[in-house]
């Protein structure tokens, strides 16, 4: 990325809270405020918000806008209820992922959030499906996306909504996860979504109108404060999301790696007659199975192995750390890794290469950590 | 930026006093470039290293940097406190959270406190 990196519209909050803020996909986003562990912890035990205002964000209405989606998208979008929100995938000709992104369904509008890095990748797929078809797509800027995380992310948004709930707005609260409503809080017009990356309960919350991004930020962090919430970084961000064990494109979806290696078969709908990019490379692995599997690693000792490590069984080479890091719930050093299927199923023990010296690391269920609630005791 | 001038820099964000033994952590703009500082490798005691060998590895939730000997010698102790506590690389990085001490043999290319303020400006 070169020239003058973009800025959130929380950009002056950021920096005056003393964020330390670091180039990233184009844009300058903070990667900690003061302590990634704590920010980390918080989000394990009380909660955090997020700065995500980064994500791209497509908008899709009119009367194929389903119809452009499902030619898209590896999961079929026609279907999806009013308040629901869909994770899903979106390939090229050849079954390489694109981006993987989440589509919510509000009324008649699909709304869908790309990652930074692909947003321009994600619009010119869609901008060809849509080429001549009765669509509406508009590609949002400007917008503030929060991510408040944590198992006590639905008492602070209740606490934060009070109000509003009392003139009457819908109550996000009571969402179930991947359900959305667009609703007030702290008086801004916002849609929330029981959605996140953390492996932890909480909320998107989406404000087309930046200034009311702000306040809504502001409006957070000040009620949030006595029940633990604080602003979180891209650090613990990746941490987080990595002992949930969920794929980061880049890392664990693209260069080969897609729904089938990534244990998301169940996104690929392979309905009758529905054509949708990819489906001719992504059909046969339905069937046969993928020849590599993105794993979790358990590596010995403290030193954690990163992403480009060789992992090797008994024989050789059998695949490649793809992120790595010191688990801070956990005090020990995680992995995600591409590994051959063969080797997996062998159940032998595996070596990572550890920047010279191998140490043996097992296969393990992911995620690495479960969620508060089910992580009690 | 803190950077005391009783001290000496390296290009690679060590810093080396005068001593003897000298001791040698990194600096507080390592540090802070690092984050919260998780794990940290370093050789055993005896071991001899040359001017820029890497000697060791600081760890952070995000990333792994190697340790450079700002100057060739014997390692004649280590920071065992760092074991526990390796973030007093982060709350105390020219004091408590130093790395090793060396019996220098060789000294290496280093700069004072005000060329290294400017490298880091």
């Amino acid at each position: 990325m070169s020239g003058t990196p973009r800025r959130s519209p929380l950009d002056a909050e950021h920096r005056a809270r003393g964020a330390t803020l670091v180039p990233f996909a184009g844009w300058e986003m903070p990667v900690r405020y003061g302590s990634d562990l704590a920010e980390h912890r918080a989000v394990r035990e009380a909660a955090g918000l997020f700065d995500v205002s980064h994500m791209g964000r497509v908008e899709l209405a009119g009367p194929d806008a389903a119809a452009v989606l499902d030619a898209t998208l590896v999961s079929r979008m026609h279907d999806l209820p009013d308040g629901r929100a869909r994770y899903t995938m979106l390939c090229d000709d050849d079954g390489e992922v694109v981006d993987d992104l989440i589509v919510t369904r509000l009324g008649d509008r699909f709304l869908l959030v790309v990652n930074a890095a692909n947003t321009s990748a994600a619009l010119d797929a869609l901008r060809r499906a849509a080429d001549g078809a009765d669509v509406d797509l508009v590609h949002r800027t400007g917008h503030v996306l929060l991510a408040l995380q944590g198992p006590g992310a639905a008492a602070l948004l209740a606490a934060v909504s009070a109000d509003d709930r009392t003139d009457g707005a819908p109550d996000a609260t009571v969402l179930r996860p991947f359900r959305a409503v667009a609703t007030r809080v702290a008086g801004v017009d916002t849609v929330v979504s029981r959605t996140g990356y953390t492996g932890e309960d909480g909320f998107e919350l989406a404000c087309v109108d930046a200034t009311d991004g702000v306040r809504l930020w502001a409006a957070l962090l000040a009620t949030g404060a006595d029940l633990g919430l604080v602003p979180c970084g891209l650090a613990a961000r990746d941490t987080l999301r990595l002992e949930a064990g969920l794929p980061l494109h880049g890392h664990e979806l693209g260069g080969g790696l897609g729904p089938f290696e990534t244990g998301f078969g169940r996104l690929v709908h392979l309905d009758e007659g529905r054509t949708f990019r990819g489906r001719a490379a992504l059909e046969p692995l339905a069937t046969a199975g993928p020849t590599r599997r993105v794993v979790g690693l358990l590596p010995e000792g403290r030193r954690a192995p990163r992403a480009g490590a060789v992992v090797s069984g008994p024989t050789g080479p059998v695949g490649v750390v793809t992120s790595g890091a010191p688990s801070p719930t956990l005090g020990r050093p995680v992995a995600l890794a591409a590994v051959d299927v063969t080797a997996v199923e062998a159940g032998g023990p595996l070596n990572v290469d550890l920047r010279g010296t191998p140490v043996a690391a097992a296969v393990t269920p992911l995620p690495f950590v479960l969620p508060a609630a089910r992580r009690a005791g | 930026m803190d950077v005391p001038t009783d001290r000496r820099y390296t290009a690679e964000h060590e810093w080396i006093d005068a001593a003897d033994p000298a001791t040698v952590g990194v600096t507080r703009h390592a540090a802070d470039a690092l984050g919260d500082v998780v794990y940290v490798d370093l050789p055993e005691v005896g071991r001899t290293v040359t001017a820029g060998e890497s000697f060791g590895e600081v760890e952070s939730t995000k990333s792994v940097s190697d340790l450079y000997a700002p100057a060739g010698g014997e390692i004649v102790a280590v920071n065992d406190a760092l074991d526990a506590d390796p973030g007093l690389i982060n709350t105390d990085p020219y004091g408590d959270g130093w790395l090793v001490r060396l019996r220098v043999t060789e000294p290496g290319e280093t700069m004072d406190a005000d060329a290294y303020r400017a490298l880091t400006a």
